[in-house]
């Protein structure tokens, strides 16, 4: 008698609404698979060929060549070739990392303590908080001409000012000298994105409740002691998430480097070299295995990150 | 004593905050100001007020034509992304099924996807339907970051509204389309402004696909020509126009975003923060 | 208009049963009360019934018609949810007429039933607002009349007064059975954790417990003849008293049960039970007297009137032996007792 109902049966209520989610969901999905996870498939195909930018499908498959290979000449003497013993691609790996580490290090530090003035009340608050949107406004390409006029080596006003101050003694080209392109790099991009991270942080200060800082206060426990023991644990969460997104744009970083500093050894970074090769050299089987391999380091430090990051957070009883 | 030290030194503090924040753009109203031989003197303050730049740049039919470029693909890339994202979002925020939040990482993937992964494959399929050096191209590979960003941020929201209201609706006779298009789209328009909006500004900024993808000075969206525009020699770069051209493109975004300032704030958050 | 009926039905969420196997029949026209403490499953029970959420075994029937699989709309049910859950964005005339508009019912047909909803409950003037613009009791209504524009064969309640303050939660309740005795012939279904609403506006009231069907009847034989400690317990203002250990075995039983207004007082060397009282409560009409006899909690008398009885004064008491309900270990009423 009592018949067994559910997903089999076609006309009940969730059986409408899964059959409409399928739909609603079908047109989203094909058009991630046409513009992202095809794209990708056949660069990391394009990476295993010798495939060229003027006869895109005339690419035969040559294995890991374009990543590794050697070579033994009559002589006995081997000769490695390949992306992994390139001294160019690992500068730029090298830049690419030192950029995100110390570019994410001083933006969360500054964040949290542009969010940690900006929870403070006081007069004009709104104001401040619209100004720093400003710097997060400005196209990326913009910012880098802007910068790029300041720390212009003749006319700029960024060597005027430390002229006049007397940090230095002559004016510095800073985008174009080697020992100074990566500050550059690195502030204009602490600069633009410091915003983007105290916006972040201030929204996770104001989910802690007021009461406990009123508690602090009536124990008559010292301030900077409150942050680190309470604040800093409660918006942790928040924080860890904000360092990813960061860290992933920091990883893939383009625009800037190549307009602020172009073809600068000392800057340039995976995606700038990848793309010098893919379209530049006309190297684009070599260009696309440069890709993949950020592509790979990329997905290797996500998988890493939510991994620890859940071990971390089971240990958080309130989680 | 102690105290008003104390307050002194906070006030430093959020002057610098604001100074540092604005002096860029600031210093780039000043330059756009300036010509001819002006423009190599340092000046911290405004000293002339010449519109020449202006003029110039409002008279660079190329740069007219980025303008409208950018508008246009910038646009339709929104447009085109919300369309997709608001049902898709329904779905993943509303409806219980299977594999719903790998689905979800999987699209929050997507959206840190580095651009140049996709590149050379994207470069094939532009190549493949001949839509290279035309707008089409960047509407198409746009959506690789529009789209999953709409889709999460959205989902955030969505999630957000009453379950009653929509068993109400249920009870109605309303069916998932009904619902979105007649109980949710009007009760989320703020989200769809807010969400619409920053989307526009990451589509707007976009530069990789823009530079490869165009050939010709014509198809150039305005990240482009500003990049591109320069002199033969550093002597020659037109950092007067540049500047003009900076101010024109960026104006219009800061007031954008201080409008939707709170709004943005809470864009911003639901994608970030809920991850 | 509906005859409503259970056969085991079962819902799980899960590995995680909630309702337990249920049989019911509601008849056509019947108030229907669900009642029972927060996690019993009532809630659960009324969706199913309303098809928002879906049974995993056992038949639902409306008027003999299996209607598991049917999509709420089709029911012919209409519900009032606990937050009003009106549209924000539409006015009360477009929130009472939403339903007909989705069917595509002609302007005239809906201007003249929502009209006539209206004025059935006195909100004609407010057809123009936005729900915002009302206060919870406006909204309260509108959230009905939606229902009653619905024109449907069942009525679904899911705890509609919760959100009330005291005062207008009384005069809701009233408004509620007048509209169960305007619309006679339509089922009703209410879920509540209010034994007090159960008992003043149910017909019949159903009492759930971890997702079983305790007892099924109509109030006065659920307070008069409990057929379980739970129901005896949960049914009735003040608690039942319930003595266990040696009070229940001179009745041959492991609890027994006795109401504060079956209690009669007498000089202490009568009483069958006695003790000081600890407190009282003056209600007005009567007072309650809270007896120290030597259970872990005070025996509750009921005294009518005004008859003036001093803290710390020992009493005899005297239970009327016809009232007095037996359970087993059990916790089932003893038969024939």
């Amino acid at each position: 008698m009592a018949r067994k109902s559910g997903a089999a049966s076609g006309n009940s209520l969730s059986a409408q609404r899964k059959r409409a989610a399928f739909w609603f969901l079908v047109p989203m999905l094909s058009a991630l698979i046409f513009v992202a996870a095809w794209p990708l498939l056949r660069t990391i195909y394009f990476s295993f060929t010798d495939t060229s930018l003027t006869s895109l499908y005339d690419g035969r498959w040559i294995g890991f060549d374009n990543y590794l290979s050697y070579r033994e000449l009559s002589s006995g003497r081997v000769i490695w070739k390949g992306t992994l013993v390139d001294p160019a691609w690992w500068n730029a790996v090298w830049n690419t990392v030192r950029f995100t580490f110390i570019s994410v290090a001083f933006e969360t530090v500054l964040g949290l303590m542009v969010a940690l003035v900006l929870h403070q009340n006081f007069k004009g608050r709104g104001w401040v908080r619209a100004a720093i949107l400003i710097p997060w406004a400005i196209p990326t390409i913009v910012s880098a001409r802007m910068w790029g006029w300041m720390l212009n080596d003749q006319f700029g006003i960024i060597n005027d000012m430390l002229l006049s101050v007397g940090l230095i003694d002559r004016k510095i080209a800073w985008t174009a000298t080697a020992d100074t392109a990566m500050y550059a790099v690195l502030a204009v991009d602490i600069w633009k994105t410091t915003p983007f991270m105290a916006l972040l942080c201030l929204a996770g200060l104001q989910m802690i409740p007021r009461d406990i800082y009123e508690a602090a206060k009536v124990d008559g426990v010292h301030p900077i002691k409150v942050f680190w023991k309470v604040t800093l644990p409660l918006i942790r969460p928040a924080l860890m998430v904000a360092i990813i997104f960061r860290s992933l744009d920091a990883l893939r970083i383009f625009d800037l480097v190549y307009v602020l500093t172009p073809n600068s050894q000392a800057t340039k970074t995976m995606s700038v070299i990848a793309r010098e090769n893919l379209f530049d050299f006309d190297k684009f089987a070599y260009g696309s295995a440069q890709s993949t391999l950020l592509f790979a380091l990329i997905a290797i430090f996500v998988s890493a990150y939510i991994w620890l990051g859940k071990v971390d957070l089971g240990g958080n009883a309130d989680r | 004593m102690k105290k008003h030290l104390q307050n002194v030194g906070f006030w430093c503090v959020v002057a610098l905050i604001v100074i540092v924040s604005v002096f860029p753009f600031y210093y780039a109203v000043i330059t756009s100001f300036k010509t001819g031989t002006s423009l190599f003197e340092v000046d911290y303050f405004i000293t002339s007020f010449d519109l020449a730049n202006y003029a110039q740049v409002m008279e660079n039919k190329k740069f007219l034509r980025s303008i409208f470029n950018s508008v246009l693909i910038a646009g339709a890339t929104v447009g085109f992304a919300m369309f997709l994202a608001v049902t898709a979002s329904y779905a993943l925020a509303r409806v219980h099924f299977r594999g719903r939040s790998l689905l979800l990482m999987s699209i929050l993937a997507v959206s840190m996807f580095p651009q140049i992964a996709v590149l050379a494959g994207l470069f094939e399929l532009i190549r493949f339907l001949g839509i290279y050096n035309t707008p089409w191209a960047m509407i198409l590979s746009y959506t690789i970051f529009t789209l999953p960003f709409t889709v999460w941020v959205l989902t955030t929201f969505m999630r957000d509204l009453p379950i009653e209201i929509e068993e109400a609706a249920i009870i109605d006779g309303a069916t998932p389309w009904n619902i979105i298009t007649q109980v949710f789209l009007p009760l989320m328009w703020p989200a769809l402004v807010t969400t619409g909006l920053l989307a526009f500004i990451g589509a707007w900024n976009e530069f990789l696909f823009a530079l490869t993808f165009t050939a010709s000075e014509e198809q150039r969206t305005v990240p482009v020509a500003i990049a591109l525009l320069s002199g033969s020699t550093e002597f020659e770069t037109p950092w007067g126009a540049l500047m003009a051209a900076s101010v024109i493109v960026t104006v219009p975004l800061i007031i954008l975003v201080l409008i939707f300032q709170q709004k943005i704030v809470s864009g911003l958050t639901a994608g970030g923060v809920k991850g | 208009m509906a005859q409503i009926k259970l056969t085991d039905v079962r819902k799980s969420f899960g590995a995680v049963e909630v309702i337990k196997g249920v049989d019911l029949d509601i008849r056509i026209g019947e108030f229907m009360v669900f009642v029972g403490p927060s996690g019993c499953g009532k809630s659960t029970l009324l969706r199913l019934i309303s098809g928002l959420e879906e049974i995993t075994s056992g038949d639902l029937e409306f008027d003999g018609e299996r209607v598991n699989d049917l999509i709420p709309s089709k029911r012919g049910i209409a519900m009032v949810f606990q937050s009003y859950a009106l549209y924000p964005h539409m006015s009360v005339f477009e929130n009472m007429a939403f339903g007909m508009k989705l069917a595509k019912s002609s302007q005239d047909e809906m201007k003249d039933r929502v009209t006539a909803a209206a004025e059935m409950l006195q909100i004609d003037h407010l057809l123009d607002r936005k729900p915002k613009q009302l206060s919870g009791g406006q909204r309260q209504r509108v959230a009905i009349g939606r229902a009653i524009v619905r024109d449907p064969r069942v009525f679904l309640f899911d705890e509609p007064l919760s959100n009330l303050d005291a005062a207008l939660r009384v005069a809701t309740r009233l408004e509620i059975a007048k509209l169960h005795h305007d619309m006679n012939d339509v089922t009703m279904v209410y879920v509540t954790h209010d034994q007090v609403e159960a008992m003043t506006l149910a017909d019949r009231i159903c009492v759930l417990r971890d997702g079983v069907v305790e007892q099924v009847g109509t109030p006065e034989e659920l307070y008069d003849s409990p057929n379980s400690v739970f129901v005896a317990g949960f049914i009735g203002s003040p608690k039942m008293n319930l003595l266990t250990g040696s009070f229940a075995e001179g009745e041959g039983c492991e609890t027994l049960g006795i109401r504060a207004e079956h209690i009669d007082i007498c000089p202490p060397e009568d009483g069958r039970w006695t003790g000081p009282v600890m407190h009282t409560e003056n209600l007005g009409s009567d007072h309650f007297l809270f007896v120290d006899i030597g259970t872990d909690e005070p025996l509750i008398v009921r005294q009518p009137g005004k008859q003036k009885i001093a803290m710390g004064e020992t009493l005899g008491l005297l239970p009327q032996a016809s009232m007095l309900h037996r359970f087993d270990g059990g916790g089932r009423a003893i038969s024939g007792a």
